[in-house]
């Protein structure tokens, strides 16, 4: 048997599959395109018949989430995946488990917005995922996949975070990389964590209260504000750790480069080719991808920006992230922005054109 | 006999459940929680079942559930706890797993929770406290209110062409295929209690025993948000919820005692 299982694949499906392999314990979803092939083919795999991993379809993106919320509150690996206006119906849930500390992966595959909009890609749900998306002071753990192959990467990544820091984690792709087909390299099969296991890693776990232990009570509720504050000051910090010790990105041919596209999951392969085409040109252009989007590469960015005459951001959308990047920069270089709405995938052709218009010339 | 003697362990008929603990409870004097946190107190203990129970709290009057009974909890977002429930019960096949919730979080907000978890046989119990009346925020109109009845949001009484009309869950989710076990109950006097105290027990067991879901309500009374003594309320529940909310087994095909 060869060690390196190499398939062909849509993002969708990878995400379904590295689920399987790395020990998920439940998926529950509901359809909206451009993800249903994550929930059609975990259920046409059946998992349950092998590795006892629950599938479920809801009634609703609200009940799925609020079944994370469950799930994970019970200790358990689970996840759910939709696209923008059912991530928008689960906004409730995700701010209830990062109130009460409770892991779980959601998977965004984005569509154009606002409204139900388009079942075309867009990255326009970028300030929903990076803010929080919900009510109250929190921050999720957010990683934008490049590549069909960080699809499956992504996923057992987010559960290890999630689980480090009990808090919920986004994989924020878009229909670009769910829909499109690539190469990867699934994951090896790991088991499902034992009840011995998960009740070591997961102490807190509502899976029924032992007598050597008091109840483990799962909320976000408290009424004392002073309690409330402190509650929120101890999240504050954690997230603070997280931004220390997590951030993660990648950099193409910034270490000479005049000028740096930023641009993250389905534009960062755009600007790929974009850069490629401005060196043809002689041009020195590099391309910051930032990988988590939350917590951000400020510091990495900040760095960058001291050394360059200009940094474009690059986003299918209105100019989300530009604001984050303009944050980091703290005025040391121009900051543009060039992105498209509404499905519309912009060329590499025309992102040159506007590193040239909005920066070079100008 | 002295007071010494009628103590003694082999005297006693009757004991507060180990699992409820001795946190004074927030609810209002007259309120029914009480007597129904009580019920599900014993019942888990006779069966058992303290080590191998996850629960989840509503919001609403209820929310604190987790104070007084020594399980373990999670506290669901408004409405969604069957939604948790089903969840954690097909995670964990062997737990004792229940929601318990009020008439606003169950059959307004909640309502798609609810039937979708019944409808698909979800091998959990509810806990169904039906009060007609929004209690935690202060007495507003809920699903089950009655026609003519005053609440806060409604306060020259329910009108069907303002309102519409109350809506009896517990009927539909008898007609639903994944239902085995639906009864309504009421905890207004000791027979009442012990009847309640039954369903509770043959929901708990049904759930256990993987056939089905389980629906318990308990009509009870919310004499604060009724703005009447908590005899009053007893009385005006008998005279006009029981109307509404008739008593007993709605469907039964769990062949339990």
């Amino acid at each position: 048997m060869a060690k390196e299982e190499i398939v062909l694949m849509k993002g969708n499906e990878a995400i379904a599959h590295a689920a399987i392999r790395c020990g998920c314990d439940g998926y529950f979803g509901y359809p909206i395109t451009p993800q249903s092939e994550v929930l059609e083919t975990l259920a046409a795999e059946e998992p349950w018949k092998t590795t006892g991993m629950v599938v479920l379809q809801a009634e609703s993106e609200v009940a799925s989430i609020n079944m994370v919320y469950g799930g994970g509150a019970a200790g358990k690996r689970v996840m759910t995946s939709s696209s923008s206006p059912g991530i928008a119906l689960m906004q409730e849930g995700i701010s209830y488990m990062a109130g009460a500390e409770i892991p779980g992966l959601i998977v965004n595959v984005q569509r154009g917005g606002p409204g139900l909009g388009t079942i075309q890609p867009s990255q326009s749900d970028y300030f929903q995922a990076t803010r929080g998306g919900g009510n109250g002071d929190y921050n999720v753990i957010v990683l934008a996949p490049a590549s069909v192959q960080e699809m499956a990467d992504f996923v057992e990544l987010s559960f290890e975070l999630a689980f480090k820091y009990r808090n919920p984690a986004m994989i924020l792709s878009d229909g670009v990389i769910g829909q499109m087909m690539e190469k990867v390299v699934l994951p090896p099969f790991k088991p499902r964590r034992t009840e011995e296991e998960l009740e070591k890693e997961c102490p807190w776990a509502a899976i029924g209260k032992k007598k050597h232990r008091a109840p483990n009570i799962i909320t976000s509720l408290e009424l004392e504000p002073h309690h409330m504050e402190e509650k929120n000051l101890h999240l504050q910090a954690k997230y603070q750790e997280i931004r220390e010790k997590e951030v993660r990105y990648e950099e193409i041919l910034c270490d000479d480069a005049d000028y740096v596209i930023v641009a993250f999951g389905s534009a960062s392969r755009i600007a790929q080719k974009a850069i490629e085409l401005c060196r043809e040109e002689g041009l020195k252009v590099g391309l910051l991808r930032p990988i988590t989007l939350w917590p951000f590469p400020s510091k990495e960015i900040h760095e960058l920006s001291k050394h360059v005459k200009g940094i474009l951001s690059f986003e299918i959308n209105a100019g989300q992230m530009v604001e984050d990047i303009r944050l980091a920069v703290e005025g040391n270089a121009p900051v543009a922005y060039y992105g498209r709405m509404g499905g519309i995938v912009p060329t590499p052709e025309e992102v040159v054109e506007a590193l040239k218009k909005e920066l070079i010339t100008k | 006999m002295t007071d010494n003697e009628i103590i003694k362990p082999e005297n006693l008929v009757y004991s507060k459940p180990k699992l409820l603990n001795d946190n004074p409870m927030h609810y209002c004097p007259g309120c029914s929680h009480g007597v129904v946190h009580k019920l599900v107190a014993e019942v888990i203990e006779e069966m058992g079942m303290e080590e191998k129970t996850v629960a989840v709290s509503p919001v609403g009057c209820a929310v604190f559930a987790y104070n007084y009974i020594d399980v373990d909890w999670v506290e669901a977002a408004h409405g969604r706890a069957p939604a948790l429930a089903s969840a954690i019960k097909r995670l964990w096949p062997d737990r004792l797993v229940l929601t318990y919730q009020g008439d606003g979080d169950l059959a307004c907000i909640g309502t798609a929770e609810t039937i979708h978890a019944l409808n698909r046989g979800e091998h959990i119990a509810i806990i169904f406290i039906n009060n007609a009346i929004y209690g935690m925020t202060g007495g507003q109109m809920a699903p089950t209110t009655l026609m003519g009845m005053k609440t806060a949001t409604c306060p020259y009484g329910r009108e069907a062409d303002i309102h519409g009309y109350p809506l009896n869950i517990t009927q539909i989710a008898s007609t639903l295929e994944g239902t085995s076990y639906v009864t309504r109950q009421s905890v207004h006097s000791v027979p009442a209690i012990r009847k309640a105290k039954k369903a509770i027990r043959k929901a708990f067991e049904n759930s256990m025993r993987g056939e089905g879901s389980s629906l318990v309500e308990i009509v009870s009374t919310c004499n604060a948000g009724w703005k009447m003594s908590p005899e009053k309320a007893n009385k005006w529940m008998e005279e006009n919820m029981f109307k509404s909310y008739p008593l007993g087994d709605l469907k039964d095909s769990t062949n339990l005692e």
